[in-house]
């Protein structure tokens, strides 16, 4: 049997890679460039079952889907720029209260209303140091319509696993062009469900390190009562202002991330073996870099590309180990310059660091990418 | 005789947080015999609060708390309300998280109607950050961001949750503590979204600036000023000057907001 | 028939002290020691749970004997 293809746009993708996932709550706003999941949503989320409600803003719907989370559904919201900004304080809610959540924002111009119908890469940074205070980020950046789906399920997986928010963050040129769309099979994409509590509901403790980093999280409503708050907590889940907890609850959070970047990060390494530059992109930019050292290969020019599927955590290891390789790294990007910081952390001064940086609502294109191939010495 | 609240609270959890004569534990005992005399389920009925000394209320009830952000209970628990229709789902805060910041929220989940109770309890002031006015603090008022007098109009809580859609308002006063859990277990019973608006005292940051010499003198002022929509009906206009209804003040039947959704499934199934 | 007194547990660990239950007692059966109520007159109690009802800090309990 032929698996099922279609002609999709990269929300409308998302949309059903939520699906594909398990999602059962949608909470939404309606914002360019990123409405067409909401209403894809509203229409396929019925038919599982699933719940589908347009709240009454921004925040209402970040906050609808983590109250959802709660009582035991798996959850996604959407948005772009602005609705971003305004959902980061519960963004924040759901690292600290560690409730499993995706939010899928596509990137446009800004900051403020900027330019809505434009294609950006500006909101990386906001991913991970959006809302206030340390916090995990795990924040996955996707380069097509397959990809997008295909992510999508990869950051339901990974919240889940995780018990934290994930971002899914394409640009608006991959949120809305159109591609062939090969859909898997169900069972084809492994899809991990949510790690409930096994002890009787009077033992139950919902930060119960115990059990590792990612305590078991129960639902609302499965039998088990305990607290959630967005203050700093005990194991139990009760406040608490006591230094050596949160110092350690803190320092748990983050790590549950951190020590488990081998598994968040995924890369593509294009014609990287023998290259002297090394194009870092994500999002639809990579798609202009592959093209661009596809040419430099034709020209002589040793040059590959490292793209960049999880934006955070940052891929530290691999650029670090590039940077002992290649004489220059490129970093084309829809912005003045935020992958280029991270690429400069890594590389140490051990290569020279070339930003290509557009924030006019157009994409970066091959030709920017080749030229600035040739000032690398 | 003596009423067992300690069923409902979490062992350990009291002395709870509020100052000396705050109205918030006589409004939470009233919540408690409200969930006692129907009998819920503690395990299947969920507390949410956001931010403030009234939202700290939930961490001592033995059910499903959450305790959010400043403003938010209303739309985490339309999260939860969804997810699990079958869930009873509470709300309670302050004027200031539910009418300023959360406002919001507030009147869209009184336009939907779901089903859920939103206890609020007004004591007119933001309390927990030091007593700067809030939508409720009357004019004329001071708060510690008033020191002139509060320039700003009120709004009328209950007549705002009218407006909006609420098709259950009531309203009570930490003084008439024996009538809270009538009242609450009524807006609980009805099926839509209910509103329950408590005048309460903040003696601390409210009392003080306004020339009340005592918490049982802001508890008379609320004795005085109360009056019963019943016995309201026989006073002429001059007489109810001043004066504040209490009891049940609207009700009315609409559909409901997951009942509705519920529909909804069932029309995006049959066209599959 | 001998009048059966009622029971009235003071809490004090929880009282804060706010006064409301001795004020609003239409008997005077309560008063303040110190910074915690305590019981002055047993034999006024009429049992009327006001006391209990408006203690906003669960630290009264009435009960009938």
């Amino acid at each position: 049997m032929s698996k099922k293809v279609a002609f999709l746009q990269g929300n409308e993708a998302a949309a059903l890679g939520g699906i594909y996932a398990g999602c059962n709550f949608f909470g939404g706003y309606p914002i360019t460039p990123s409405t067409e999941v909401a209403e894809v949503m509203s229409v396929e989320l019925p038919k599982v079952g699933g719940k589908f409600i347009q709240m009454e803003d921004e925040i209402g719907a970040m906050a609808a889907i983590l109250g959802a989370s709660l009582a035991g559904s798996k959850v996604m919201t959407s948005t772009s720029g602005p609705g971003l900004s305004l959902k980061q304080e519960l963004i924040g809610y759901g690292c600290i209260a560690e409730i499993p959540c995706v939010v899928y924002n596509v990137m446009r111009g800004g900051p403020s209303t900027g330019m809505p119908t434009g294609p950006s890469q500006s909101d990386v940074m906001c991913a991970k140091w959006g809302t206030h205070g340390d916090h995990p980020a795990i924040c996955l950046t996707p380069a097509s319509v397959q990809e997008t789906y295909e992510e999508v399920i990869r950051a339901f997986n990974l919240s889940e696993k995780y018990r934290t928010p994930v971002m899914v963050m394409p640009d608006e040129i991959v949120a809305h062009m159109r591609e062939r769309i090969v859909f898997p099979e169900p069972g084809e994409i492994e899809v991990i469900p949510r790690k409930t509590p096994t002890v009787e509901p009077a033992q139950y403790k919902p930060y119960d390190t115990s059990y590792g980093d990612v305590p078991p999280l129960a639902a609302f409503g499965s039998g088990y009562k305990f607290h959630v708050t967005g203050l700093n907590k005990l194991p139990d889940g009760f406040p608490t202002t006591k230094a050596e907890y949160v110092q350690a609850e803190e320092e748990r959070q983050v790590r549950k991330v951190d020590a488990n970047a081998d598994d968040i990060i995924q890369f593509e390494e294009y014609m990287l073996d023998d290259a002297e530059i090394a194009v870092v992109a994500y999002g639809s930019t990579s798609r202009s870099a592959r093209y661009a050292v596809n040419i430099a290969r034709e020209q002589g020019i040793k040059a590959g590309m490292f793209r960049i599927k999880t934006f955070w955590p940052f891929p530290d290891k691999q650029i670090k180990a590039l940077a002992q390789k290649v004489k220059g790294f490129i970093v084309p990007e829809m912005n003045l310059g935020m992958c280029s910081i991270e690429v400069e952390r890594c590389a140490q001064g051990k290569a020279v660091i070339l930003g290509i940086n557009r924030v006019d609502g157009e994409p970066v294109n091959p030709d920017q990418i080749l030229e600035k191939m040739k000032e690398v010495k | 005789m003596a009423f067992d609240y300690d069923k409902w609270i979490r062992p350990g959890k009291l002395p709870h947080i509020w100052c000396p004569g705050c109205g918030h534990g006589i409004v939470m005992k009233g919540l408690i015999r409200a969930l006692d005399s129907l009998q819920l389920k503690k395990e299947n009925t969920a507390i949410v609060s956001g931010i403030g000394c009234a939202s700290r209320l939930p961490g001592y009830m033995d059910c499903c708390t959450l305790h959010t952000a400043h403003g938010r209970a209303a739309a985490f628990a339309t999260g939860v309300k969804m997810a699990k229709p079958e869930m009873n789902v509470i709300l309670v805060g302050g004027d200031g998280d539910g009418t300023a910041i959360g406002g919001n929220h507030f009147i869209h989940a009184c336009r939907r109607n779901i089903d859920m109770t939103y206890i609020i309890m007004n004591n007119y002031i933001y309390g927990m950050t030091g007593g700067q006015f809030s939508p409720a603090t009357p004019t004329g008022h001071k708060a510690s961001t008033t020191p002139y007098g509060n320039p700003d109009p009120a709004f009328d809580i209950a007549k705002l949750a009218i407006g909006a859609g609420a098709t259950f308002v009531a309203r009570g006063t930490a003084y008439h503590a024996a009538q809270l859990d009538k009242l609450i277990a009524e807006a609980i019973q009805h099926k839509g979204f209910s509103v329950v608006e408590i005048l309460d005292d903040c003696p601390t940051t409210y009392g003080r600036r306004n020339k009340y010499k005592s918490v049982v003198e802001m508890m008379n002022r609320l004795k005085e000023v109360a009056v019963p929509v019943k016995a309201a009906e026989k006073m002429t206009a001059e007489q109810l000057q001043g004066k504040v209804l209490t009891g049940v003040l609207y009700k009315e039947e609409r559909a409901e907001y997951t009942a509705e959704y519920a529909k909804v499934i069932e029309r995006a199934q049959a066209a599959k | 028939m001998e009048k059966t007194l009622p029971k009235i547990e003071i809490i004090e660990k929880y009282c804060k002290g706010c006064h409301i239950c001795v004020e609003f007692c239409p008997k005077q059966v309560l008063e303040m020691k110190g910074f915690v109520v305590a019981v002055k007159n047993l034999e006024a109690c009429i049992k009327c749970m006001q006391c209990e009802l408006r203690c906003p800090d669960f630290a009264i309990k009435v009960s009938a004997e």
